[in-house]
């Protein structure tokens, strides 16, 4: 994957600063901005270029302190939630852990999922534990403190908040439905919605795996 | 002390930006200068226009970088907001200054004739003379809001800080001359754009804002989906979000071509007042023709 990756950057990051010179100087010639922004091999959101290499420094569901540096050589799909989550969370998970299913073993092998809590007031190495239990043994579950996980958070241009808490005490978590995904050599390579076509995300996670 | 560091907080930049505040620094120093100058030479500026230019030029700098920055990227409707100020009220307000003497006045003299000012004011004069086409102007205003609220460049543009910046680059910019193209202070003997010309520019742009102020607000399908994938600043339903955006593109935005209006006709029949009645220049608050 490293020697292709020049191959994915360059063309993306020329036409911007290509666009930028343009709009600066007439406010003409925007639509010219987007064109040539996909990469045509990956059919989710390519990011390679405009996200910076996986880096974050959390604890993970035994209580350990982890870096990024942890999961070189895999590739890792990053995913924020909170595990009082109700929707989104659970089906996203729920729908990775079947996809993975689909990739098959050897692919489960050099895949990890890593499950961000930005709730770690409600959300300890325990009850993270539990949660990721209920998926494939490549899900793991991380949080930190609020430091680490803005660092994290505004790293990839994502946030999260809190609602007001209820009479018992219950509140919402506002938080990035999307996943990220990043290469062996901890490389941002995709990002993944939640309407992306599942063979979509079966088919790039294939060619993510088959690289490097 | 915490309350201190909050505050603070909420007032320093989210994303940094060199460009926003220079330009803002530029613009606020050379016009504080301008009128010192002006005060030296015995001629008064009046409180409104030093008051409504510092304003605008202070909103620009406020919705780009304080901590609203933040509100802005991941939240619709306080985008739609930061985009009312830099695209409709901040230049309206610095238009309606009619700041150019005073910032002319304030640009240190050795900068007057800079080398190669023949060939940039060469190359930009036939562009500006096309953007501030009466009928190029309304097109663009109308054009750039549509453009950057198409749901695929809406998503990158929110994504990437480089399509961000170029994002509310551009509103500002082609706010500032679609203003200016309106509530030049100049008549249209001076070289100014007709009265008339100005008013249909001004309520041409109307329609297609209510138009799509009103779809985004009744639209019952989340159209922009990159405030789910980012993460919203606190857990806001995104049609409520959605529909709070759509009011603000669809009313206070239309409301600013009627201020404008009212300001064109105001000048209309001032002007008719300077013939009959010689009132002078310096004792109205306005700019006038």
């Amino acid at each position: 994957m490293t020697f292709m990756m020049p191959r994915y950057a360059s063309p993306k990051r020329r036409p911007l600063r290509h666009a930028r010179a343009l709009a600066l100087a007439g406010l003409l010639g925007l639509g010219v901005l987007l064109t040539g922004c996909t990469d045509p091999g990956w059919q989710t959101k390519d990011i390679s270029g405009l996200m910076p290499p996986l880096a974050f420094e959390l604890t993970d569901e035994s209580g350990e302190v982890v870096e990024a540096e942890a999961f070189r050589g895999d590739a890792t799909l990053l995913f924020f939630g909170f595990t009082h989550c109700h929707d989104v969370c659970p089906a996203t998970m729920a729908r990775l852990d079947s996809i993975l299913d689909t990739l098959g073993a050897e692919a489960r092998d050099d895949l990890r999922v890593l499950f961000v809590s930005v709730d770690p007031a409600r959300d300890d190495p325990a009850t993270l534990r539990e949660y990721t239990a209920n998926f494939g043994p490549e899900f793991l579950g991380l949080t930190g403190s609020e430091d680490q996980l803005d660092a994290l958070t505004r790293r990839y241009r994502v946030t999260y908040g809190y609602g007001e808490k209820n009479a018992e005490g219950h509140y919402m978590v506002s938080h990035p439905s999307a996943i990220f995904a990043f290469d062996r050599d901890g490389e941002a390579q995709l990002l993944i919605r939640q309407d992306d076509a599942r063979e979509a995300v079966v088919s790039d996670l294939r060619q993510l795996l088959a690289s490097g | 002390m915490l309350e201190f560091e909050r505050t603070l907080g909420v007032l320093l930049p989210w994303e940094f930006s060199p460009s926003w505040i220079a330009a803002c620094l530029l613009a606020a120093g050379l016009y504080l200068r301008g009128l010192q100058r002006h005060r030296h030479q015995g001629r008064t500026v009046g409180f409104w226009r030093p008051f409504a230019f510092l304003l605008g030029v202070g909103a620009v700098y406020a919705v780009t970088q304080t901590h609203y920055d933040y509100l802005s990227q991941y939240m619709f409707f306080t985008h739609r907001a930061q985009h009312l100020a830099l695209h409709h009220a901040a230049p309206f307000l610095i238009a309606l200054a009619a700041p150019l003497p005073v910032l002319a006045a304030g640009v240190p003299s050795r900068l007057h004739h800079p080398p190669g000012r023949a060939a940039i004011v060469g190359i930009l004069r036939p562009a500006y003379r096309l953007l501030q086409h009466p009928a190029m102007a309304p097109l663009l205003f109308v054009g750039l809001i549509y453009f950057w609220l198409i749901p695929e460049i809406h998503f990158d543009a929110m994504l990437s800080r480089e399509l961000y910046q170029i994002m509310n680059w551009s509103m500002l910019l082609d706010g500032l001359l679609f203003w200016f193209l309106v509530l030049d202070p100049r008549t249209p003997q001076q070289g100014g754009l007709g009265y008339g010309m100005r008013i249909l520019a001004l309520l041409v742009v109307i329609p297609p804002q209510i138009l799509l102020g009103a779809y985004l607000t009744f639209s019952e399908n989340v159209l922009f989906d990159v405030y789910a994938v980012c993460g919203r600043a606190w857990p806001l339903s995104p049609l409520t979000d959605q529909q709070l955006g759509g009011l603000i593109t669809w009313i206070p935005a239309s409301m600013m071509s009627v201020a404008g209006v009212l300001i064109v006709i105001r000048s209309i029949l001032s002007g008719k007042g300077d013939t009959h009645l010689g009132e002078p220049e310096q004792e109205r608050g306005v700019p006038q023709p």
